[in-house]
């Protein structure tokens, strides 16, 4: 084919001639050739160049759209003129399973102040207070979060003293977000406010331990698809007890209760590593990154689960679990592999997604040409190592940074420090990761925050076999007669973790690499020599 | 169930809304532009807003929707978003070389006092702007009106910045087209080329939101009403304004600049909106109704007579936005069924006005209330206090139609959930015999699947 040969240094150079000077300089910052060795230095989570067209969204939608959205027994109020509660409706597909008919469910609901201009000038705090009564009134929660949007910081209307007061009225769980879509350079300063918010209100306020033997929090699994139902059915099986799910299919309850467990497994880590790291230091409870989306990463994921309990009879009954699991994966894969093997992906997504799905594409036999985050950090790139060399710019600063103490009575460290280090021994990795780049291989474009202009550029020079973005790049990319899954919604599929998630993944690709109509995009009359007219004059 | 908290109980709420029949201004803005050719849209404000209007509206057309924004920071809204706009400006002609940007304004811009038609006449002065390219804006602060609105701002915006009067008048018509599909704007252009009419029509998103797939990502797709074309139309003849929410304004605005006299219709949905809209073209233009045209009002005419018994008293509740919904409502009433509850959260007198005259008289008990709260929360308590048989408006029906197990006949914004109506037609005579069509299997095919089995039908 050669269509990789193009040195993805010379891509780099055309593609950046096209820009403004200025633009240019930064730009270059933000695109890297993998050497394959350690990563270097790329430059993300900075602001957008205005006009460039990118991908990303907004603080507001990384805080109610994306960790508080999934959680179905609290009513989200957003504090706003009405577009920003309308376009968070529905529009994620995190599923949710309440336990009975008649338990809560709000999440098909949309709730907003519509704020009117009257409310600009003269405030909206008063609307909002009557907005949460006749909530209160209407619905009877147990908790409602109010969500401020762009003009809510702009008129000074304070959320909090609104939640404060209507709190001690109503005598429910209230608590404000101030996630102003301005705040931050996307929706990653959106995660972080949830997070905080999340600790300081909701996590240790019910001691209550589920009952169970190992307990787990899953962090940064917000159940697209029905992912978080598969972990559930993996984690059953195996006896683990999920404690609480940040934040699919999950409810406030569960959060609240969420300090009793024993370990917390992140997946996405840009969107809730503060939370994990907070429940570290205050409740005592150790973290380690953990990968579901492959078979073969589930499994070693599992394993690790298993491995800190220290206990044979959770270990063998994983690895039990995971020969059953993997049969049928194993028949699966050799299906699929003899059409998707050689076939190249790019991923541009997302904090995590861009990074773990090349788990899946390597499980094909497909290799990750160009890879980058949407709203990732240095750290995802990179690794958690680089952490205290990230520059806080002033986008970073305004996002409230917690202090967090051991918790008085409800501290108590799960393992000891010597039991610590020779679990990290034995490859447990608490508190780590390595970031995109260190599963790159050598000459991988890695692009943060790509443009669209970048994104057809690459398509055009690189022809992959599948592209992997959002809604937003879909047609435009299958205009060019490229596949495009979606890795945000799935394209209405999935579930794509886990083990029956990675067998849906293999099939939904093979069906996208071998559509039958990629072949048939030009007419006969387009391709064969032009028929002479006849009947013409 | 999906709405498992709505009960029949009305609780009058002055404060909270709960799932909007509407959505914000910057969307409509953004739609309305995309029916200009050549042109990027471009969102003033967070980054937020163009990332979901951009989603929405490809949700909706299953097609690339191209905008870009000014990326806003919390340093942008203390200090302005000017430096911002320039540079976007400047970044989008350099890179995407659209004809024309067409600037709209955001809640947060808005709340800032952003004075952007003095950056933009900034950008045009420095030199932002090349030779024969053009920056147009609106404002469209999120917190008046609704989407609507912001169409319509959008379009009034393409008269202000473009329409010219020369000293050639033309034998044209100009036709403002309210929100519709590209299917709809298609449609009204046919039947007008088939009366032998040369028009105009703005904004025009067929062949922008409909276009092939060739194997190249068309940037700017062959559709859209050119610039030339938008300056001729202060030259027309006449305008009609079809949809007095969405295109009265820009009709009113060339009026005043261009003296171009207009009419105000309905958007020609349903036999008698259409009957309109081709009385109004002929009187215009001065050209007879062809035959063809006759014939086809006759078929439509056949159609409801034939199936008069499948559509009488059908109670139906609607939500959706007033020039839709009027005409709808007419519709309805034209083939004796019965529009019960009907919601709008666009403001505005015109459509109380609307519906009192349509429905006082044939449908006494209906309700229908649109502007704030006027939401589809009170929409489907109507409903649970009294059922319907069919609901039409957008996806987010589907909620209450599992719920109440009543069947969907999609209209409105957005569809998410179906294709086809960028693609066919509900307006004209033809596009009234494909709703009908529509109605007709949503009812028939729940009647089919429900009915007892002694009581199947082969024939209707």
């Amino acid at each position: 084919m050669g269509k990789i040969e193009i040195d993805p240094l010379r891509w780099k150079e055309e593609v950046l001639k096209k820009y403004p000077k200025k633009v240019a300089k930064k730009r270059d910052k933000g695109i890297l050739v993998h050497d394959g060795e350690m990563p270097k230095q790329i430059m993300a989570n900075v602001r957008s160049i205005p006009g460039i067209i990118t991908a990303r969204g907004c603080t507001y939608a990384g805080c109610k759209g994306v960790v508080l959205g999934p959680t179905r027994d609290i009513i989200n109020l957003v504090h706003g003129p009405i577009g920003c509660s309308f376009y968070a409706w529905l529009t994620r597909r995190n599923q949710t399973l309440p336990p009975t008919p008649e338990s809560e469910n709000f999440m098909n609901y949309c709730f907003s102040t519509d704020m009117q201009d009257s409310n600009i000038v003269f405030g909206g705090e008063l609307k909002l207070k009557q907005a949460v009564r006749e909530v209160f009134e209407i619905f009877k929660p147990k908790s409602i979060g109010i969500f401020s949007t762009c003009p809510v910081g702009l008129i000074g209307d304070d959320v909090h003293a609104v939640a404060r007061e209507m709190k001690e009225e109503l005598g429910i769980n209230i608590f404000g977000f101030s996630c102003e879509g301005y705040k931050g350079v996307s929706q990653s300063a959106g995660h972080h406010i949830a997070n905080n918010t999340l600790m300081k209100h909701v996590i240790g306020r019910n001691d209550t331990a589920p009952e169970g033997k190992y307990k787990i929090n899953m962090l940064g699994e917000y159940n697209i698809g029905g992912d978080a139902f598969e972990l559930e059915r993996i984690f059953e099986k195996c006896g683990l007890t999920l404690v609480s799910s940040f934040s699919g299919n999950s409810t406030i309850e569960q959060f609240e209760r969420a300090h009793t467990a024993d370990l917390n497994v992140i997946m996405c880590h840009r969107s809730i590593n503060y939370v994990a790291e907070m429940m570290e230091t205050k409740f005592g409870i150790p973290w380690f990154k953990v990968n579901f989306i492959g078979a073969d990463a589930s499994a070693k994921s599992l394993r690790r689960i298993a491995e800190y309990f220290e206990d044979a009879e959770l270990m063998a009954r994983v690895e039990e679990v995971i020969a059953e699991e993997m049969a049928i994966v194993k028949e699966a894969i050799e299906t699929v592999y003899p059409r998707t093997t050689g076939k190249v992906a790019m991923l541009f997504v997302g904090g995590s997604r861009a990074h773990h799905y090349q788990e899946l594409f390597s499980e094909l036999g497909m290799s990750t040409l160009s890879a980058g985050y949407e709203f990732g950090h240095r750290d995802d790139y990179e690794g958690r190592r680089v952490i205290p060399t990230i520059q806080v710019d002033a986008d970073s600063r305004n996002i409230e940074v917690l202090t967090i103490e051991a918790d008085e009575t409800r501290y108590r460290p799960r393992k000891t420090d010597e039991e610590i280090a020779a679990l990290n021994a034995k490859g447990c990795g608490f508190g780590e990761y390595d970031g995109m780049m260190a599963d790159m291989a050598k000459g991988a474009l890695i692009i943060d925050d790509i443009s669209h202009y970048e994104m057809e550029k690459l398509i055009e020079i690189y022809h992959p076999d599948i592209f992997c973005a959002g809604i937003k790049e879909k047609y435009c990319v299958q205009k060019m007669g490229i596949p495009l899954k979606q890795l945000h919604s799935y394209d209405y599929g999935g579930p794509y973790a886990g083990f029956e998630g990675a067998v849906n993944f293999y099939n939904d690709i093979d069906m996208m690499i071998n559509t039958s109509i990629w072949k048939m995009i030009k007419a006969p009359w387009q391709v064969e020599p032009v028929i002479e007219a006849e009947y013409g004059v | 169930m999906l709405l498992r908290h709505t009960t029949d109980k009305i609780i009058e709420r002055e404060a909270l809304t709960i799932n909007p029949a509407k959505t914000c201004q910057p969307v409509g803005a953004m739609y309305a532009a995309l029916g200009i050719h050549g042109c990027l849209p471009h969102s003033h404000g967070s980054q937020g807003c163009c990332s979901y209007h951009r989603s929405a509206l490809t949700r909706h057309y299953k097609e690339p929707v191209m905008a870009a924004t000014s990326s806003f920071t919390e340093g942008t809204s203390v200090f302005g978003g000017q430096a911002n706009l320039l540079q976007a400006i400047e970044t989008i002609f350099t890179v995407y070389n659209p004809d024309v940007i067409a600037v709209h304004t955001t809640c947060l811009s808005e709340t800032i006092g952003d004075d952007v038609n003095q950056i933009c006449q900034k950008a045009r002065t420095e030199g932002y702007v090349p030779e024969g390219k053009f920056v147009i804006h609106c404002n469209t602060p999120s917190y008046v009106g609704s989407h609507v609105t912001g169409y319509a701002n959008m379009v009034t915006s393409m008269v202000k910045h473009f329409a010219t009067v020369s000293t050639t008048p033309k034998n044209q018509i100009n036709l403002v087209a309210g929100w519709c599909e590209p299917s709809d704007m298609r449609e009204m252009k046919r039947i007008s080329t088939q009366m032998g009419i040369k028009t105009v029509m703005f904004p025009d998103t067929s062949d922008v939101l409909d276009t092939p797939l060739t194997g190249k990502h068309e940037f700017y797709p062959s559709g859209g009403v050119t610039i030339p074309e938008l300056v001729s139309t202060g030259d027309s003849k006449f305008t009609l304004a079809l949809g007095s929410y969405s295109s009265e304004d820009a009709a009113t605005l060339l009026e005043t600049k261009c003296k171009v006299k207009f009419s105000v219709l309905d958007l020609p949905i349903g036999l008698q909106a259409t009957d309109k809209y081709v009385m109004a073209l002929s009187r215009a233009s001065k050209m007879p109704v062809p035959d063809s045209i006759t014939a086809d009002r006759g078929r439509l005419v056949d159609m409801i007579a034939d199936m008069h018994q499948y559509l009488y008293n059908k109670r139906v509740a609607l939500f959706g936005d007033p020039d839709t919904l009027v005409p709808l409502t007419e519709f309805l009433l034209s083939m004796d069924m019965k529009p019960v509850y009907i919601v709008s959260g666009t403001p505005g007198k015109k459509f109380e006005t609307a519906m009192t005259n349509l429905l006082l008289k044939k449908v006494p008990e209906a309700k229908f209330k649109n502007g704030q709260r006027a939401d589809m929360f009170l929409l489907h308590q109507w409903i649970k206090q009294e059922p319907v048989d069919l609901l039409i408006g957008n996806s987010y029906g589907k909620y209450i139609a599992r719920d109440e197990n009543i069947p969907l006949v999609r209209v409105g914004f957005p569809i998410l959930d179906r294709i086809g109506h960028s693609h066919f037609p509900i307006v004209g005579y033809q596009g009234g015999m494909g709703l009908i069509i529509k109605i007709l299997n949503a009812i028939l095919d729940k009647e089919d699947r429900e009915c007892a089995e002694e009581k199947v039908e082969l024939t209707m």
